[in-house]
């Protein structure tokens, strides 16, 4: 069935395939954000213990995310991955390096003779909260405002410039770097929020539910002013806009405030998911006594709603998602970094796994959610971080 | 080839040994030790004996300590294809990719989520339901392992693809046919077998210690009754797997093949050095051929193992290098000369088609197609480029054979004592048992060894060598990469060794609580 769609639906059903696990992704960073405030909300030994084996028994749902993102953009968009990857490497790296410190830092966390010391696998916790989340957040935020790269007619990319993505992050002396950051920090204090709710709906302790409720308002708030001032910037700046016919990459000035008007579908997506995120933050402020239970539910599907319908103004309606400022013409787009058309169908039928891979985790997650995580749930569980 | 900075080139493919080699030492124990506890766990369910849920807890909290810093070391393998092999991924990504990602989807994600229900469902979910997400856990682990295999197997033996000149890629033509290659069944079955075989000899030498030290005699004698009987079986399984990677080997990487025996100058009845120590060469310039102090010999072992025939001639690094006309070998001079004109072409056919001269391009793609097949060798000029280190193929070969033949022999008699009763009296056999653990290790790591570089210098066999397959990044941000890990991962394994200890010597008591 998949063969007989053209190139271009292919390359459009992988970059939603794409759009979807970064939105999943980033509503699973709910759990990076936790690590941040595993010594604000945990004032005891005990309080602390519950809430890393919270997060802890969720962490590689990220994790695994983040893997099969990688893994997908590779094989669904291998320019991308060749020419940012390759190109940007000290951003990559050091978001891997954070994913690395993360993974061993539950495990080994309590384990008598760690080597490193418990502290210390709490701060790998921390860094990887602190760190993956504003990298990734600024890392995406450059589909919108462009990086310094040329692609060769053999499609052989090169990074200009010395510092191999931290101008990013660090040149001050451009405009969009404030812009990157501000995603990164919208991110980080988004994952922050996730985590407060999360901890609302699935712990069974009262004083950690708690001071949860009121770190709330304290990440919603300077999450609104980042992502505001991303998205208002994302509306009134010059885009990257392709011609379907040529190929050829130009700037277009509001471009992405006319791809949300020209893919009305997607500003009701966008707006629905600002819409939800709020309410669950709000709900959970102002009604706690009753609608506390959901506030995790409505603002992630909320944040899956958002980032998704921001992937789609990136990729979609003749928009370069990954543009180049240094030469626009090496600009990448769905269809000019993409697989082959064969490699697109036999990828889409390993899609059609993707619901039957969503049921098992759903009822898993079900399973292991039965009883709210408590003092006395972690101290009877024979396995426990 | 002009701008080639060989030490990026070093310090890339360094960096990408030193993370994959740090993986491995995680991954076969998660393989084979997945099993085990699986296996361990069903008969804890069909005999309700509280003692093999014991037993069945322990070896699973090893395996989750294990299993956290594999986790932690792959993921940084999986980015490294685009970090530091930037070229290569997008000449690959068509048909590299797309393994990955299935990987990704259908393994990572049966693996993590059942982990979870492994590790905290004993008191949420049914028996049943437990032992289940158990051996998911197995399935998905190795079902990690076939997607990458996978990959590295079209790396040594790139099948079911065409060149598109356009996008100046390989593309994919037929799924079955990079999935189903006879070298990467090969590789998966004698990859995941070797894990089996070092978990293992892993739980065979930990259940030693305690026969050593008179605690818990009996979960150690249960532990190793599954574990050698598991362990001999996959050993049969190992040789067998083994032997017909060399015989694949011997045809489609003839130079790999060659290297591993130290064969310079083919023959027909070609024997198999058992064991060999070479001398160091006259000239460190030209490190080629290397003599043999001493060897031990097996009369035609070689033929009959490349060929299954003792009469078949084995080339050797001579005849490949330059040409055997008798046997039909070309040299590596002719490839070089096909190698430098069909990149020429095929940067002919892209001037043409920015002149929209047709004629010209077509003329140039057919001259290109024609020569395409080694079209890596036209990167080089002196076949000693070509030629990868006999010493190092030799040895890790030879390691890995011998290592594997002993841990063979070890689990039959480890099984013949336990039968007799007598395993507990025979001291002896309990030490070597234990020490042979770091042997597994060594000989796991030496299979990748012989695997990776007897390939070099390609990293796809005959099409794309390493140094036009690298990122173009600063050399002392790789340096700087390198160290980081080197220094993370050490740090790490330390930990993980040392929280291993403490928790064998805790025992089973309360499954390892």
């Amino acid at each position: 069935m998949f063969e007989t769609l053209s190139h271009l639906a292919l390359q459009q059903y992988w970059w939603v395939i794409i759009s979807l696990l970064a939105a999943i992704l980033v509503f699973l960073m709910f759990v990076q954000g936790g690590q941040t405030m595993i010594y604000a909300l945990g004032k005891t030994e005990m309080e602390r213990k519950i809430i890393v084996n919270a997060l802890g028994r969720k962490w590689e749902f990220t994790f695994t995310t983040l893997v099969t993102f990688g893994g997908a953009f590779f094989a669904s968009f291998p320019l991308f991955y060749s020419t940012s990857f390759g190109g940007a490497y000290w951003v990559w790296m050091l978001i891997l390096f954070c994913f690395i410190i993360q993974a061993i830092a539950y495990e080994f966390r309590t384990k008598p003779n760690n080597f490193l010391g418990k502290r210390t696998y709490e701060t790998f916790l921390f860094i990887n909260g602190l760190l993956g989340t504003i990298l990734i957040g600024t890392a995406v935020a450059t589909f919108f405002t462009g990086s310094e790269f040329s692609v060769n007619e053999m499609n052989q990319s090169k990074w200009e410039g010395p510092f191999n993505g931290l101008e990013l992050a660090f040149n001050f002396g451009r405009y969009a770097t404030f812009v990157n950051l501000s995603l990164g920090l919208a991110v980080f204090f988004l994952s922050r929020v996730l985590a407060n709710l999360y901890f609302i709906n699935s712990v069974s302790h009262g004083k950690i539910i708690e001071r949860s409720l009121k770190q709330l308002p304290r990440n919603a708030i300077p999450f609104l002013v980042f992502f505001l001032f991303f998205l208002v910037n994302l509306l009134l700046m010059k885009g990257f806009a392709y011609d379907p016919e040529s190929g050829t990459v130009s700037y277009e000035s509001f471009k992405y405030l006319h791809n949300l008007l020209q893919m009305p579908v997607v500003l009701i997506l966008l707006l629905i998911g600002v819409a939800l995120v709020l309410l669950g933050i709000g709900r959970t402020i102002f009604c706690f006594e009753k609608c506390s239970r959901f506030g995790i539910w409505l603002s992630g599907t909320g944040t899956i709603l958002t980032v998704f319908s921001l992937f789609l103004v990136a990729g979609f309606n003749h928009t370069a998602f990954y543009p180049s400022i240094f030469d626009l013409q090496s600009s990448l787009t769905i269809e000019n970094a993409s697989s082959s058309h064969y490699t697109l169908t036999a990828m889409s039928y390993v899609s059609l796994m993707v619901p039957f891979v969503i049921a098992y985790i759903w009822w898993a997650w079900r399973a292991m959610n039965k009883t709210n995580i408590s003092e006395k749930e972690v101290e009877e569980d024979s396995h426990s971080y | 080839m002009e701008n080639i900075d060989f030490g990026l080139v070093d310090w890339s493919r360094a960096q990408f040994a030193l993370t994959a080699m740090y993986h491995w030492i995680f991954v076969p124990l998660t393989l084979g030790l997945a099993f085990i506890v699986a296996i361990m766990e069903s008969i804890y369910v069909k005999t309700g004996d509280e003692q093999w849920k014991k037993t069945t807890k322990f070896w699973m909290k090893l395996f989750g300590i294990n299993f956290a810093i594999g986790v932690a070391t792959g993921i940084i393998l999986e980015f490294e294809f685009g970090t530091n092999w930037s070229n290569y991924s997008w000449f690959v990504g068509d048909i590299f990719g797309a393994p990955l990602a299935v990987e990704g989807i259908m393994a990572f994600f049966m693996e993590s989520t059942f982990i979870a229900i492994m590790f905290f469902g004993w008191n949420k979910v049914s028996k049943k339901i437990h032992l289940m997400s158990s051996w998911l856990v197995a399935f998905g682990a190795n079902l990690s392992a076939l997607w990458i295999l996978v990959a590295n197997a079209w790396m040594q033996n790139p099948v079911g693809m065409k060149f598109n000149p356009d996008t100046a890629r390989n593309e994919m033509q037929n799924f079955w046919d990079v999935l189903l290659s006879p070298t990467a069944i090969n590789k998966f079955l004698h990859t995941i077998t070797s894990g089996y075989v070092l978990a293992a000899i892993f739980v065979v030498g930990v259940s030693a210690w305690f026969l050593l030290k008179r605690k818990e005699v009996v979960f150690a004698k249960k532990s190793m009754v599954v574990a050698a009987t598991f362990g001999l079986l996959s050993t049969i399984f190992l040789v067998g797997t083994g032997d017909e990677s060399a015989r694949h080997m011997a045809k489609i990487q003839p130079m790999k093949f060659a290297a591993m025996e130290a064969l310079y100058d083919g023959q027909t009845n070609a024997p198999l050095i058992a064991i060999g120590i070479m001398e160091k060469p006259q000239d460190p310039n030209n490190p080629h051929p290397r003599e043999f102090y001493y060897k031990i010999e097996i009369p035609n072992a070689l033929s009959y193992m490349a060929f299954l025939s003792p009469r078949a001639f084995v080339p050797g690094i001579n005849d490949l290098v330059n040409g055997n006309a008798k046997q039909g070998i070309p040299s590596i001079y002719e490839k070089i000369r096909q190698g430098k004109i069909a990149i020429q072409a095929l940067k002919e056919y892209k001037a043409a088609q920015k002149i929209n001269d047709e004629e010209l391009a077509a003329e140039q793609l057919a001259l290109f197609e024609k020569h395409y097949k080694y079209f890596g060798y036209g990167y080089y000029d002196n076949p000693i480029d070509l030629i990868p280190s006999v010493p190092l193929s030799f040895y890790s070969f030879h390691i890995m054979v011998i290592l594997g033949a002993h841990f063979g022999i070890l689990f039959i008699v480890i099984l013949f004592l336990l039968y007799r009763k007598k395993l507990e009296q025979r001291r002896w056999v309990l030490y070597v048992a234990l020490w042979t653990i770091p042997l597994a290790y060594i000989a796991s790591q030496a299979g990748w060894i012989v695997a990776e570089v007897g390939r070099q210098p390609w990293v796809i066999q005959d099409l794309m060598p390493t140094l036009s397959a690298v990122s173009q990044i600063d050399k002392s941000s790789v340096q700087i990469t390198f160290w980081l890990f080197a220094l993370t991962f050490t740090a790490l394994l330390i930990a993980e060794i040392k929280i291993m200890l403490s928790q064998i010597k805790k025992g089973p008591k309360d499954g390892g609580q």
